[in-house]
């Protein structure tokens, strides 16, 4: 526990002295205030028109109208800017030649990678947390659900944690980070937008394309739905990227 | 404290290291002496556990390297040859970084930096970013981080690589001072290095061993042999066999034109090697007896002229 916490440490600061993390963070934000702001624009624009029919006006609801397109905006945004995160993780470290003191080091290879993982993931926090002032907007002039929109953020951490464990295998399979950021991309795309092929396909495969597909145990959760078995896909997934990072590192040291 | 048996690794089809064998007794220094490629970085990388072995073994301190890793990393110290800094970390936070994952305890962490720093001569550098800091300073936070926690084991990768002239005796001097209490294995290309601060040199080319032992075993080794280098007119490789045939004699290179010859000391064979030369008509330009020692040794293994 001490090792994953000097490791995460040492991440956390690094992705704070370059201007990594500040710059993912900003561009997160500018992009979502940019969505937040339209979307609400929008919804009060409709809410004026509505207001003349008291039927429709009832069915306004700014959880559905607002925040579950903007929990699928956030979430695209975040396949853009996790791979970002996670490109340096080992790549740097390959190419510095500083793996050479952590492996040599009385720690253990999972302890170095649940380091690194735990501090991607504390970036991520703090992107989530950010965007959460902007709701205080909302609460104040608005009487949204407070339930599904926490679910919603729930989700987004769940998507950004896999993300993230995708990323960090990338990142242990080659010392350049650019070819580490675009595999990571690539492979967190394909995995998004699986379910396409689920219309094609028929029969078993449907459901298994569907079932491995990010996008479909997101939209659950955006919409306040909470399943057990969204969170075992995430778990799942999140287990596999960090044990094929594992087995990537050992196979190469033993090698 | 230090001990190889049979080690061989393999990259690919490249062989690395073969067949090594040496020993390393406890609070000595010895060298590693080799030139480019001979294998240096890879045996040392094996013996901190970064690397694993493709055959034999490897023990520091009793303890297994494949079986005991954690064992051998907690009382190892290591400079890999490229000194594993953090350009955007201070030398303190760097050196911090590194006394946590040493697993030293909190309470004793600030002390131990204090002490590295110390010992390698960092207090004007410690607050600045490493990136920033010359190469020689880089040299010793590398010698600061391998000492920081105290370890039994040394294993040093060309430490005195980099440096200007009066650095490196500072380093050396820094070296000699670690000794007794630890045992280090460092390793160069530099024979002085060797012969400055080691009590015993394994040479080592293209992965196999030339020669190991203590400096005095080895110089004595030498005093049994004599040898003479001969300069032929006929300076053909087809000679070399001849020469070998002659009764008495152990071995013979070909450097350069000149042939080395070797034979036990007493068991003189000029008179046979002059009857050769005049017998298949070679011409003699020159004659002289053969300087013995590690030098000499050594010299040939960078010329290429050792033949096994
Ligand atoms: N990761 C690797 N993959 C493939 N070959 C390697 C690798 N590392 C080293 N080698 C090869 O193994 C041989 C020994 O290399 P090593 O670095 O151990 O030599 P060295 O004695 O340290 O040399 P130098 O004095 O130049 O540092 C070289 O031929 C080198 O090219
Ligand atoms: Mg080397």
């Amino acid at each position: 526990m001490k090792n994953i916490w000097a490791i995460c440490k040492k991440e956390v600061k690094a992705y704070f002295t370059s201007p990594i993390a500040y710059v993912v963070i900003t561009v997160f934000l500018v992009l979502i205030g940019f969505f937040f702001y339209s979307l609400v624009w929008w919804f009060n624009s409709q809410s004026l028109q509505m207001a003349q029919n008291q039927y429709y006006y009832q069915q306004l609801n700014i959880n559905q109208m607002v925040y579950s397109p903007l929990f699928h905006n956030m979430s695209i945004i975040l396949l853009l800017m996790i791979p970002l995160l996670t490109m340096r993780l080992f790549s740097e470290e390959k190419k510095r030649q500083t793996d050479e003191l952590l492996f040599t080091s009385p720690i253990s290879v999972n302890q170095i990678i649940l380091g690194k993982y735990f501090a991607s993931l504390f970036v991520l926090l703090v992107m989530l947390f950010l965007t959460g002032i902007l709701s205080i907007f909302v609460f104040a002039y608005g009487n949204p659900e407070p339930a599904p929109i926490l679910n919603g953020y729930l989700g987004l951490f769940l998507v950004g944690a896999a993300f993230i464990s995708i990323g960090i295998f990338f990142s242990s399979l080659t010392e350049n980070q650019i070819v580490s950021a675009i595999l990571t991309f690539g492979a967190l795309l394909l995995f998004w937008i699986l379910n396409w092929a689920s219309y094609s396909a028929g029969g078993m495969w449907k459901s298994v394309l569907n079932y491995l597909s990010f996008f479909q145990h997101f939209d659950d959760m955006t919409r306040g739905i909470l399943d057990t078995t969204d969170l075992v896909y995430y778990l799942s997934f999140i287990f596999l990227g960090l044990f094929l990072t594992h087995s990537v590192i050992q196979s190469r040291r033993w090698r | 404290m230090i001990e190889v048996e049979n080690l061989t690794k393999k990259y690919g089809d490249l062989v690395a290291v073969k067949n090594l064998n040496f020993k390393v007794e406890k609070g000595k220094i010895w060298g590693l002496l080799g030139p480019n490629a001979a294998g240096k970085t890879t045996t040392m990388r094996i013996l901190t556990g970064y690397l694993p072995a493709t055959d034999g073994k490897a023990s520091v301190a009793d303890y297994d390297v494949f079986e005991k890793p954690n064992d051998v990393k907690k009382i190892t110290g290591y400079l890999p040859e490229n000194v594993p800094l953090y350009p955007e970390m201070t030398v303190h936070s760097y050196l911090n970084f590194v006394s946590e994952i040493k697993q030293i305890p909190a309470s004793q962490r600030k002390e131990a930096v204090e002490k590295s720093v110390a010992i390698s001569g960092l207090e004007t550098v410690r607050g600045r970013l490493i990136k920033n800091i010359s190469r020689g300073f880089k040299q010793r936070v590398g010698i600061a981080q391998a000492l920081i926690h105290d370890p039994q084991v040394l294993v040093l990768d060309e430490p005195t690589i980099g440096l200007d002239p009066a650095q490196i005796i500072e380093i050396r001097r820094l070296i000699k001072s670690l000794k007794g209490e630890r045992t280090i294995l460092l390793s160069t290309h530099i024979l002085a290095e060797v012969t400055q601060t080691c009590d015993g040199v394994v040479i080592i080319n293209e992965g196999n061993l030339m020669a190991s032992g203590s400096l005095e075993e080895l110089t004595a080794s030498f005093k049994e042999k004599e040898g003479v280098v001969i300069k032929l007119k006929k300076g053909e490789k087809s000679i070399l066999s001849l020469l070998k045939k002659i009764h008495g004699v152990d071995e013979v290179s070909l450097v350069d034109d000149e042939f080395k010859i070797e034979w036990t000391k007493g068991k003189d064979v000029r008179d046979e090697i002059t009857k050769l030369v005049v017998d298949k008509e070679l011409g003699l330009i020159e004659m002289r007896p053969l300087a013995m020692n590690i030098e000499d040794l050594y010299l040939k293994v960078i010329s290429g002229g050792v033949e096994q």
